[in-house]
């Protein structure tokens, strides 16, 4: 079957009190945004462990998409504090290893912003659409399976 | 190498430590291997020299030593930047290791060869900056080209695709021993990541798409706690040149939030801790 479009494929990590409620809000407010996020819900942005988003890029993620609440607002207090200083350097290791992490994004989306959050997976949407498929490590993944 | 042995003994006998953690010689004078005293007699086995190439802070964070009591360490400089950082992080208790400090003039790359690791190159700490008691006169060495920060310089400057591609040939080695984590002092856990199945994080495999998590989430693991003492990369079979991993990310730690590993005692670890003033141009 030859795909005549490229849809990227991109994973969101969201924390469950500001960012997941925030994409709630815009459903319920009936705001319409890009069905290429599949979402999955995390406690905190402290819970996000980079080798998460290793593992998206694995199950074929284009793009990566990390966000939760704005500074000062974690539920558990400083959170979101430790993972911002956490993606500094990952994003330094990935951009080292040659993965380019414009395909990382990161936002602060509080429970109020619904309309932020549409704005976010809109950019995110078609910044990634722009780059094209992750080819390099489809590459690797497709090896993988080859193998098994 | 007689004041090592004639304070090594005396540290034993008045029950200082219990046991010291030093190198004896190996089975050619060129193969100094670890080596643990328990008694006044052992004390004679204990050498020192440029083939003594092991960090022996490895052995600090083990159970069977930490139930033992106060530990006597024969360190060098860079062995000594890992024990104060296991210090910081609250895996070794200060007043249970006893260091015998060692002025070094840079140790051999590997075994079976004569040339002066890359890392001693530019050492900072040929006199340790912690110990109990300080042995060996400072040595003093030419100033060598740093080879790693050239070879980092280069990589800086390529794109995405050619750095990938560098990577790849060099993952592609990576057998999945776990030597490096066993070297390396600072990669203590208990039950390591990559040992987790279920779910299976890290596909143990040893194929290229696992090997790429495995070595970013090993480097991840380590940035801004790497100390630099290169044990990792004299440990890889395949000769992945892990040192450039670390010491690029040791860069992005000093560059971004001002912290070298292993220097200073009462510091605060690096991501154990935040500042509100941390960088987020990158977070919309």
């Amino acid at each position: 079957m030859e795909e005549k479009t490229f849809e990227p494929k991109i994973t969101a990590f969201v924390c469950n009190w500001c960012t997941y409620t925030g994409a709630d809000l815009a459903g319920t407010s009936r705001l319409k945004y890009k069905p290429n996020i599949k979402m999955i819900r995390v406690p905190c942005t402290g819970r996000i462990d980079p080798v998460f988003i290793i593992k998206a890029f694995e199950k074929g993620a284009d793009g990566v998409l990390i966000s939760g609440c704005h500074p000062g607002d974690c539920h558990y207090n400083t959170g979101n504090y430790h993972a911002r200083r956490r993606w500094v350097l990952f994003t330094e290791l990935l951009n080292y290893i040659g993965i380019d992490s414009s395909r990382l994004f990161f936002s602060w989306v509080s429970a109020s912003e619904g309309k932020k959050f549409v704005d976010v997976v809109t950019e995110v949407t078609e910044t990634v659409r722009k780059k094209g498929p992750f080819i390099q490590y489809h590459k690797i993944n497709k090896e993988f399976v080859l193998d098994e | 190498m007689n004041e090592l042995r004639q304070l090594a003994k005396e540290l034993l006998g008045n029950g200082t430590v219990k046991v010291i953690i030093g190198y004896s010689e190996g089975t050619t004078p060129e193969r100094a291997k670890p080596f643990i005293a328990r008694t006044e007699e052992d004390a004679g086995k204990l050498i020192f020299n440029k083939y003594c190439v092991n960090n022996l802070a490895v052995y600090l964070t083990r159970k069977e030593f930490k139930r033992k009591g106060t530990i006597g360490i024969v360190a060098k400089g860079c062995d000594v930047k890992a024990i104060v950082q296991l210090i910081q992080e609250n895996q070794v208790i200060k007043d249970d290791v006893y260091i015998i400090g060692m002025n070094c003039g840079g140790v051999v790359s590997g075994f079976g060869v004569d040339d002066t690791a890359v890392k001693c190159n530019n050492c900072k700490v040929k006199t340790p900056h912690l110990y109990h008691t300080l042995l060996g006169a400072p040595v003093e060495t030419p100033a060598k080209d740093d080879g790693h920060l050239k070879l980092i310089q280069k990589l800086d400057a390529m794109t995405a695709e050619e750095k990938w591609s560098f990577w790849e040939a060099e993952f592609e080695k990576c057998v999945k021993c776990y030597a490096c984590r066993q070297a390396c002092p600072l990669c203590y856990c208990e039950k390591c990541i990559a040992d987790k199945s279920m779910p299976r994080w890290i596909e143990s495999s040893a194929h290229t798409r696992g090997n790429f998590a495995w070595n970013i989430i090993r480097a991840f693991h380590l940035s801004g706690r790497c100390v630099g003492c290169g044990e990792c990369e004299r440990a890889c079979p395949a000769e992945i040149p892990l040192s450039l991993i670390n010491r690029k990310m040791g860069m992005v730690a000093k560059k971004e939030f001002d912290y070298s590993a292993g220097m200073a005692l009462d510091a605060p670890t690096l991501v154990g801790n935040y500042d509100t003033a941390d960088r987020e141009d990158f977070i919309k």
